[in-house]
């Protein structure tokens, strides 16, 4: 049962870190909290569907399209949806919820509410310690490391990775130091939607797409995100391999408990949040950035 | 001038007469279901295929008098929010001023779109319904509760003896198959009031059937992800999976079954594997997953085939057990028909005690109004999903079933 638990947990958070790592890039350095972020994600998966089943484009064209046209999507729904109610948080956020029921019932309206596969892009399964492992769901590993390590590059080795972080330090002294902050914010928002569009053609293959697809890991990638701390995206990883391995000692301590392994993870966060409110690796609330 | 505008008026009074006239001639049925979803589409379609087959041979026979169906197409949108199958109820009775309710599809909203019913007094024929209590609340309270019938599928209790049939079947040929004299049995049921009868059934009968059961797992019904309950079932050594699904979570079991090549088989519930859909939406993965079902091209009535032929030639897809919209609107004429009215008491008096010999069963009602239950008359039939295709395999003594297969070892 440990080798099970170990590789399952694996790999489970490393699909959950390829979901968290874009939401908490866009809300530590923009501080937009993107209810739309998983929206964004089922938008990308329906796209992938589009271009590769209907279509009969190849993976990785039908790939690269669904994550370019979707982040092109988020930068106009920024600038015409976000940018201007930015200055007031409780807006943002309900702005972006609303954006995610109107990408939700488009879907519906357009699809139904029909369970769409999408086929693996690649097909077989490898043992692990006596553990049947798909190789879409190692690809999902591997992609996640990879664009873990892309932001960090883009974050720390580049010079927009520099104005992102001026930003986030201090959204006013970046802005009198010349910076085009609103510029910024936007290329934020690109980043971290493309995240999210790379998630939903990566990872999509393994679930089934559908237009309410985006709920459930929105409430997995929020207890992530608090957990690991709101903005750290070495937390969100982190967070991100807690909530899989909670949820596979769930299923495998308490079978009859399978469902509640949401639950358990959410139950964590809460935990979390009462002894270190800032979460794992957040930085402490302050009333101004 | 006066003259002018009073003619005008007598002639727009004439027409809203004629028209209201027209109107009567028409018997009006409510389709209740999830419109947006798989299981509305197809309440609404074989609705259709019953309403244009009456209406091209006359309309319905009422004391003399030929009244033509229409159909009112009610979204309920019960998957998503019982207020809006209440809501959805109330609409067609109130403002549409419909004669008869057929459909419903998630017990939750039905049981509640019950209430709204009797509240009006208006017969309602169930179609996709399990749970027992609709049936319960008919024996407790006649009066109230005379109105509704369940013409699809059988009750929760009823679609147990069914599932246990079938798995008694398939455990024998596992017998024989693996040399093994107790076969393994995991339990995989969603958490749902629905399943909570069954899995308690399962738990105490299979020991009675000389199987082992080797653990209950029980994901949400919304689950997308079953890869740690899979890998835990694997584990055990199962042979067989027994499902109890209605939500998507059957296509993520069917399908990661299949990536992971896992050596047990599935069968029991699969809601989506009863969809011609699920194939492609578990990407062709889903092999050898086994399923109660409704429909397939055997001799389950007479009607079957044709039915389905024809359902299949129309919208170009197998139809799934709430197409039995068409047999309920059939079960309707013949007793309007009968009764020579509409009268929804007469009719009642009448259904309780027809045999009606359907597309998908053939109907009689016991006193709680539910389905009489019987091998190869209401049982339904299992399916098996091979290489694309949806196979019957069981009743053996239907006519036109095909060999139940398990995955190599």
């Amino acid at each position: 049962m440990f080798q099970d638990i170990l590789v399952t947990g694996l790999v489970n958070g490393g699909v959950y870190a390829l979901l968290a790592i874009g939401f908490s890039l866009i809300f530590g350095v923009a501080r937009i909290v993107n209810i739309a972020h998983t929206a964004f994600y089922m938008l990308a998966a329906y796209c992938f569907y589009m271009l590769l089943v209907k279509t009969g484009l190849g993976f990785v064209l039908a790939g690269l399209i669904s994550v370019g046209a979707v982040t092109l999507l988020s930068v106009i729904c920024y600038r015409l949806v976000i940018e201007p109610v930015r200055e007031h948080e409780a807006a943002v956020l309900i702005a972006t919820i609303a954006l995610a029921l109107i990408f939700q019932e488009l879907m519906l309206y357009t699809f139904g509410g029909h369970f769409l596969g999408i086929p693996s892009t690649l097909e077989g399964a490898v043992r692990f310690f006596g553990v049947s492992i798909p190789y879409q769901r190692l690809l999902i590993l591997v992609v996640a490391g990879a664009m873990l390590f892309l932001v960090w590059f883009v974050l720390y080795r580049t010079r927009l990775g520099l104005a992102i972080r001026a930003t986030a330090n201090d959204l006013e002294v970046a802005n009198l130091m010349g910076m085009n902050v609103h510029r910024v914010a936007m290329a934020t928002v690109a980043i971290s939607v493309s995240l999210a569009a790379v998630a939903g053609v990566v990872v999509a293959p393994v679930f089934v797409v559908d237009p309410f697809m985006w709920l459930a890991p929105l409430v997995t990638m929020l207890a992530i995100v608090v957990l690991g701390g709101l903005g750290s995206l070495k937390g969100s990883l982190i967070g991100a391999l807690i909530i899989g391995y909670v949820e596979a000692i769930t299923v495998f301590a308490v079978p009859a408990g399978a469902y509640l392994k949401g639950a358990v993870a959410l139950l964590i966060m809460v935990i979390v949040l009462l002894a270190r409110p800032e979460g794992l690796f957040g930085i402490a609330f302050e009333e101004e950035r | 001038m006066l003259r002018k505008i009073i003619a005008a008026h007598l002639f727009a009074l004439a027409a809203l007469g004629f028209a209201l006239g027209a109107q009567a001639q028409t018997i009006k049925i409510a389709i209740l279901g999830p419109m947006s979803f798989v299981q509305g589409e197809h309440h609404w379609n074989g609705a259709e295929m019953a309403r244009d087959e009456i209406n091209k041979a006359g309309g319905i026979d009422v004391g003399g008098k030929r009244m033509r169906v229409e159909l009112v197409r009610a979204d309920t949108n019960e998957i998503q929010s019982v207020p809006d199958a209440t809501n959805a109820v109330e609409r067609v009775i109130t403002r549409d001023k419909v004669d008869f309710l057929v459909g419903g599809f998630r017990s939750e909203a039905v049981l509640a779109m019950q209430e709204v019913a009797m509240d009006y007094k208006k017969l309602f024929l169930g179609v996709g319904a399990a749970h027992s209590k609709l049936g319960l609340n008919v024996e407790q309270n006649y009066e109230r509760y005379k109105y509704w019938f369940r013409v699809a599928p059988t009750k929760d209790v009823d679609l147990a003896r069914t599932l246990f049939a079938v798995l008694g079947s398939i455990g024998q040929q596992i017998r024989t198959d693996l040399k093994t004299d107790t076969p393994k049995v995991a339990i995989l049921a969603e958490k749902a009031v629905w399943t909570e009868g069954l899995v308690a059934a399962a738990q105490k009968n299979l020991p009675a059937l000389k199987m082992e059961v080797v653990g209950l797992w029980q994901p949400s019904a919304v689950a997308t992800d079953v890869t740690a309950e899979l890998s835990a079932i694997d584990r055990s050594g199962a042979h067989i999976v027994f499902t109890m699904l209605s939500g998507p979570v059957g296509i993520s079991v069917g399908r990661q079954m299949g990536e992971r090549n896992m050596k047990a088989v599935a069968w029991g519930i699969n809601v989506e594997g009863q969809k011609e859909e699920f194939w492609q939406a578990a990407a062709g993965k889903a092999q050898f997953v086994s399923t109660l079902d409704t429909y397939a091209e055997v001799e389950y009535t007479p009607k079957t085939i044709p039915f389905v032929k024809a359902y299949q030639a129309r919208f170009k897809k197998a139809p799934t057990y709430t197409a039995a919209t068409y047999d309920a609107i059939m079960i309707l004429k013949d007793a309007i028909e009968k009764q020579g009215s509409t009268n929804a008491d007469k009719i009642v008096a009448h259904i309780e005690k027809i045999e009606h010999t359907g597309t998908g069963a053939i109907a009689t009602f016991d006193k709680r109004h539910d389905l009489v239950w019987a091998v190869g008359k209401t049982s339904g039939i299992a399916v098996q999903w091979q290489d694309g295709k949806k196979v019957p395999f069981w009743p053996p003594n239907v006519k036109g079933m095909q060999p139940f297969k398990m995955p190599a070892r």
